[in-house]
C-alpha cells in the first residue's frame, strides 16, 4: 500500500509505518511508556527527514496517551495539581527546545546533539532499569524480598523554595522541582520527538519522591498536553507536521495501546521492565554506532 | 564530358555543404506534468524527438545524443561529518548556491567518448561537471570533495542519474530515452534539454519543460501547513486526540 507523504515529501509503503505505529503503541500499553524514542529513530531509518520523523512523531504520542489518561483518571490515578505544574512547565519547555532546535540547526549540530542526547538518556535509564529489574529478578528466585525503598524526595529538591501541599502525590514541596521537571521533559520532546515518560517516570519516583500510585497517571497527563504543545510548535516554527504520516502511525499505535495494555495486565511486571530495557538499550547502542563508528550518512543538505 | 564533370562537382558540393550545415531537434516529452498525489510512487519520463535537416528531411547521419533533466537549482548548505575526539560530528560546510535539486543525464555513448572535457565542462554534461557556485572563496581541492559528496548522496537517494547509452537512436533520426524519476523528486519547473553532437562539437539543441506538482488533497495540505501553521497544528492535535480516544472507547466495548 503506497502512500505520498506530502509534509515529507516522498512516498512509503503506509503498513511499513502502521507497523512501526503499532510495535510501539504495544510498547506504550505494556510499559506505559510513549514510545517515541523508538519511532523517531525507526522512521528516520527508514528513510523520512528528521525533522519530519521528530515532528510527527510527538502526535503520535499524544493519540497513545489518550487512553491511559482516561483509564488513570477513572481510577483516581492523576494529581490534577501536580499534573498542571509540570503541564506548565512543558509548555515553556517546549517554547525553549523550539529556540534551541533553531539555535543548533544554524550551527549545523542539531543531528549531532540529537543523537548524543539518545546515547546518553536511553544508555543510563536503560541500565539502571535493567539493574533495577534483574536485581528483582533474582530476589524473587532466592526468595529473599528486596529492601522495600524508602520513598523520599531528593535534599535538592527539599533546598528549593516556596512550598505547596500535593495531597495526591502526598507531598510538601516547592513547585519549583516539578516545573523544572516538566520543563526539561518540554526540551526533550521538541528536541527529540519522545514524550519523555520513561524519563519522567523515574524522576517522579526517585527525585520528588511521589506515591507511586498517581506517577503513571500523572506522567501520562503531562505527556498528553506536552505533546500536544510539541505538535503546535512544530507546525508553528519546523512546519514539519506531516499530518498523513501521523495519521497512519497513529492507526498503528492507539491498537497497539490497547493491545499492549490487555497484555500488560497479564504478563510479569518485572519481567516486562527487563524487556523495555533491552530494547530501550538497544536503540541506544545503535545510535552510538552512528556517532562512535560510522555515521550513515558524512554529508548532509540542509536548505540555506 | 565537360558538363558532366563540372554537375558532378557542383552535386558533391552541395552534399558537403548540407552535410555540414547544423541539424535541427524536435524534442518532446512523454508528459509535462508530474502530479504529486497518493498512489505516486516515482515515474519515468520518455525524453524522445527526431534530427531533422534544417528542411525537415532525414539528417541521415550520425549524432549523438545527449539528453539532460534538471530540476529547478537551490541554495543549500553542505555539511561534512568528521570524527572528532571518537565522536562523528559536522565540522566542515559550504554553502552552495546552485545546487540542482535533480538532475539525470542520458547519452547515446559515454559522456567521454561523444565530447572533451571542456565541452562537458562548458554544458554541464556530467554529475562531475555540475556548476554548484559555491559561495565565498573556496581552494578548489576542497570544493571538488564537498561536489562529490553532494553527488555520491543524490545518487543514492535516487535525485542524480547517469545513464551512459540510455538514450537510443534509431535510423539516425529518432531517439529516445527513459529517464526515472524517484518518489522524492522535489516540486518546481524542470528543463529538458536535449543536445546532438557531431565530431565532438554540440550542433543543436533544444529544450523543453517538465513541471512536478503536487496535486489535490496533497497540495491543499502542503498549502495548508505553509500558510495556516496554528490552525494545521490544531487539526493534527485534533486527529490525535481523536484517534487516541476513539480506540479507547471501541476497545472498551469488546
Amino acid at each position: 500500500m503506497d502512500v505520498y507523504l506530502p509534509i515529507a515529501n516522498l512516498s512509503v509503503n503506509g503498513l511499513i509505518i502502521v507497523g512501526l505505529g503499532a510495535l510501539t503503541g504495544l510498547l506504550s500499553g505494556m510499559f506505559g511508556v510513549g514510545g517515541g524514542f523508538l519511532t523517531t529513530p525507526l522512521m528516520i531509518f527508514y528513510g523520512i527527514p528528521p525533522t519530519v520523523a521528530a515532528a510527527s512523531a510527538a502526535s503520535q504520542v499524544t493519540g497513545a496517551s489518550v487512553s491511559g489518561v482516561f483509564a488513570h483518571t477513572r481510577r483516581g490515578g492523576v494529581d490534577y495539581q501536580m499534573g498542571a505544574v509540570m503541564v506548565a512547565g512543558g509548555i515553556v519547555g517546549t517554547g525553549l527546545g523550539a529556540l534551541l532546535f533553531n539555535l543548533l540547526e544554524q550551527l549545523g549540530q542539531i543531528d549531532t546533539v540529537i543523537n548524543i542526547l539518545y546515547v546518553a538518556l536511553l544508555g543510563s535509564i536503560g541500565g539502571l532499569m535493567a539493574r533495577e529489574s534483574i536485581q528483582s529478578i533474582r530476589a524473587e528466585r532466592s526468595g529473599i524480598p528486596l529492601p522495600a525503598r524508602k520513598r523520599r524526595h531528593h535534599p535538592m529538591v527539599a533546598s528549593l523554595p516556596m512550598r505547596w501541599r500535593f495531597y495526591r502525590s502526598g507531598l510538601y514541596i516547592s513547585p519549583l522541582a516539578p516545573l523544572i521537571l516538566g520543563m526539561a521533559t518540554g526540551v526533550l520532546t521538541m528536541l527529540m520527538g519522545i514524550g519523555g515518560g520513561f524519563i519522567l517516570v523515574p524522576a517522579m519516583l526517585y527525585i520528588l519522591g511521589m506515591s507511586a500510585n498517581v506517577v503513571v497517571g500523572t506522567s501520562l497527563f503531562q505527556i498528553l498536553f506536552v505533546t500536544m504543545a510539541t505538535t503546535m510548535m512544530h507546525a508553528l516554527t519546523t512546519r514539519a507536521v506531516d499530518i498523513v504520516l501521523a495519521s497512519l502511525l497513529l492507526l498503528g499505535s492507539v491498537t497497539g495501546a490497547q493491545v499492549g495494555a490487555q497484555f500488560a495486565q497479564k504478563a510479569s511486571p518485572v519481567k516486562l521492565r527487563l524487556i523495555l530495557a533491552v530494547i530501550v538499550l538497544l536503540v541506544a547502542g545503535r545510535m552510538a554506532l552512528g556517532l562512535g563508528y560510522r555515521p550513515d550518512e558524512i554529508y548532509t543538505v540542509a536548505p540555506l | 564530358m565537360r558538363g558532366i564533370g563540372a554537375s558532378l562537382v557542383a552535386l558533391l558540393a552541395l552534399l558537403l555543404l548540407t552535410g555540414a550545415r547544423d541539424p535541427i531537434l524536435v524534442p518532446e516529452v512523454s508528459q509535462h506534468e508530474v502530479n504529486l498525489q497518493q498512489g505516486f510512487t516515482g515515474t519515468e519520463l520518455l525524453l524522445f524527438g527526431a534530427i531533422l535537416t534544417p528542411e525537415g528531411a532525414r539528417a541521415a547521419q550520425d549524432y549523438d545524443i545527449i539528453v539532460v533533466l534538471k530540476g529547478p537549482t537551490q541554495s543549500v548548505v553542505l555539511r561534512e561529518k568528521q570524527k572528532v575526539a571518537g565522536v562523528w560530528i559536522n565540522v566542515a560546510s559550504t554553502e552552495l548556491r546552485s545546487a540542482p535539486s535533480y538532475f539525470a543525464i542520458a547519452s547515446s555513448k559515454p559522456i567521454d567518448r561523444i565530447v572533451d572535457d571542456k565541452t562537458a565542462a562548458i554544458y554541464e554534461l556530467g554529475l562531475k561537471w555540475l556548476q554548484l557556485s559555491p559561495i565565498g572563496a573556496i581552494d578548489p581541492e576542497e570544493q571538488q570533495r564537498f561536489s562529490a559528496g553532494l553527488v555520491e548522496l543524490n545518487r543514492r537517494n535516487g535525485l542524480y542519474r547517469e545513464e551512459e547509452g540510455g538514450v537510443k537512436v534509431s535510423e539516425q533520426v529518432l531517439y529516445q530515452a527513459r529517464i526515472g524519476l524517484p518518489s522524492r523528486v522535489p516540486t518546481g519547473i524542470y528543463t529538458a534539454e536535449t543536445y546532438a553532437v557531431y565530431k565532438g562539437r554540440v550542433v543543436a539543441s533544444a529544450s523543453s519543460q517538465v513541471e512536478v506538482r503536487k496535486l489535490g488533497i496533497e497540495r491543499a495540505i502542503a498549502n495548508f501547513a505553509e500558510n495556516y501553521g496554528f490552525a494545521y497544528g490544531l487539526l493534527a492535535v485534533f486527529v490525535s486526540v481523536g484517534m487516541g480516544w476513539l480506540a479507547g472507547r471501541l476497545f472498551a466495548l469488546i
